[in-house]
């Protein structure tokens, strides 16, 4: 479904963001991108909708190269890519409705998202998301009203109203407390599965990718030094992707952690969730 | 790691803005001469100064007493011009300067339309409204078409510039988030651009509405109509009370629309 091939990114700074990145992810999996801070997790996501221009290499979106699409052509690709950020992205001044809305700018014409006038089914289908991330009530709410996990599940909802094949997802829980994250990681995983959508989500907490993504890719300064399985993360690998530590007592003291949520108050986020 | 207690400096300053000394206390003493040599330049001639009290005083004394009723109907005039000029040159400055400021941020628009808008705003900026005023009066005649056309172009250099510079000061991140639905330029531009800057444009807006009125007055001295010619002729006349008149009512409006923008301001947050 999506394929990148020998991806590199330099900027003009001279930094090398990619450095020959190849992947292929299947349609329907949930793959997590770790790394530690400037692995260039962000820069590869932003490549492939070409939020950011790739230097060289391929990006192969149901075999179109994207990376050699006029604009006319990239727009009508881009909304096959949901997007979903780490400080939520809303438009702040605007109402929930319009930032979920949003996600059907590029499905129709100007005077119509100027005027607020989408089709009906986009009406429709906005109110059902919304329902769906458990936001029914806050429609006409403006979006810097909300909780930080509120405005991610609107962000949620603006990516899916798009129709979109994959979701790309950049650091979705680093602005959130545990529990909320947690809820959130598992909103998206759900929705992947729903809807068989791809997702690659940068995220920086291992622990929470062991746990929802069936892939793991480790990314280290640019370059992927892992690609597996998600129970495959022994404290070799993690060496290999972020460099020297004791991941033997770290990684006992996630699990631990884990245990403890998932023994005490699993119900209760099952609850929050739906 | 670990020092013994007494090892650890006991004070710290905040260290010095101009790291050389010399330099520091050079640059202090530059400009405390300067200042004294400026001051030393100034001739003042105190008995001209003395006479000068008197019709200072005159002058003064003419608020406590305004005459409203005398020339009522040429500062009713006056009034209904300037106010007629203010709304005008402000709507026609801020139709053009929307697209200015667009063209004149950084993050939105190309090098070269970049540098042509910066260009116009620098040219509006530079001219002082009486010295553009002059050059309308000469080619388009005394009255307020001249000023109407100059507040416009003095509108232009404020609102474009300012606007352009909350532009680019609007978070990168909301723009790429719609930017990364397929949203076309002009959809993002309504979508992610103007929900933010939309507050600070109705405010300056507001604000460019009042700073227009008083400079009506200040245009007209020169012969672009509005309260400024009715000002200026009742000083010909020597008629102080009914510049007096004039001036309080100058203020009154200035202070009422100080008040209600701001009230408008806080509203639109």
């Amino acid at each position: 479904m999506l394929e990148l091939q020998d991806l590199s990114k330099k900027y003009n700074t001279g930094d090398e963001a990619l450095k020959g990145v190849s992947l292929s992810i299947p349609k329907g999996q949930v793959l997590a991108l770790i790394g530690p801070s400037g692995a260039g997790k962000s820069t590869l996501i932003r490549c492939i909708n070409r939020l950011i221009e790739p230097t060289s290499g391929k990006v192969l979106h149901n075999g179109e190269d994207v990376t050699l699409m006029n604009s006319r052509r990239l727009r009508k690709t881009r909304r096959k890519m949901g997007m979903i950020f780490q400080e939520y992205a809303l438009v702040e001044r605007l109402t929930v409705m319009e930032n979920v809305l949003s996600g059907r700018l590029g499905y129709v014409g100007f005077w119509r998202s100027y005027f607020r006038k989408f089709p009906q089914a986009d009406f429709k289908e906005a109110f059902r998301l919304l329902a769906r991330v458990g936001l029914e009530e806050m429609a006409d709410k403006r979006a810097d009203e909300l909780s930080g996990g509120q405005r991610q599940r609107v962000g949620i909802a603006r990516a899916l109203i798009q129709n979109p094949e994959i979701l790309l997802v950049d650091e979705p829980t680093a602005s959130l407390d545990p529990k909320t994250s947690r809820q959130i990681m598992r909103l998206i995983t759900e929705l992947c599965e729903e809807q068989q959508l791809a997702a690659i989500i940068n995220i920086h907490d291992v622990g929470l990718a062991e746990m929802f993504a069936q892939r793991i890719v480790g990314l280290q300064k640019g370059a992927t030094v892992y690609d597996g399985p998600n129970n495959g993360l022994n404290p070799e690998v993690l060496t290999k992707i972020y460099g020297e530590e004791d991941w033997t007592k770290k990684k006992k003291g996630t699990q631990n952690e884990d245990s403890e949520a998932t023994s005490g108050s699993e119900k209760e986020m099952m609850e929050g969730i739906v | 790691m670990n020092r013994s207690g007494e090892t650890y400096p006991d004070s710290w300053r905040p260290p010095p803005f101009i790291k050389n000394p010399v330099r520091r206390w050079l640059l202090v003493l530059g400009i405390i001469v300067y200042l004294l040599l400026a001051i030393g330049s100034l001739e003042v001639n105190w008995t001209r100064v003395y006479e000068g009290l008197d019709r200072g005083a005159k002058f003064v004394l003419a608020f406590t007493d305004p005459n409203f009723s005398k020339r009522w109907t040429d500062i009713s005039e006056g009034l209904l011009e300037s106010l007629m000029m203010t709304v005008t040159s402000t709507v026609i400055g801020i139709g053009i300067s929307i697209p200015i400021g667009l063209g004149a941020s950084k993050n939105l628009a190309p090098l070269p339309v970049y540098l042509f808008c910066r260009g116009i705003i620098a040219v509006s900026r530079s001219f002082q409204e009486i010295i553009i005023a002059i050059l309308f009066v000469a080619i388009f005649g005394f009255g307020p078409l001249a000023g109407i056309l100059t507040l416009s172009f003095a509108t232009i250099g404020f609102l474009s510039k300012l606007l352009a510079e909350d532009i680019e000061d609007i978070d990168p991140s909301q723009a790429e988030a719609v930017k990364a639905t397929g949203a076309r330029w002009w959809q993002w531009l309504n979508y992610s651009i103007q929900p933010q800057v939309m507050p600070r444009l109705i405010g300056l807006s507001l604000y460019r509405l009042d700073i227009n009125f008083r400079e009506s007055a200040v245009v007209g001295l020169v012969g672009a109509g509005g309260i400024g010619a009715t000002l200026n002729t009742a000083f010909d006349r020597y008629e102080f009370d009914t510049a007096a008149a004039i001036l309080i009512t100058i203020i009154a409006i200035v202070m009422l629309m100080e008040y209600l923008s701001g009230h408008i301001r806080a509203w639109i947050q």
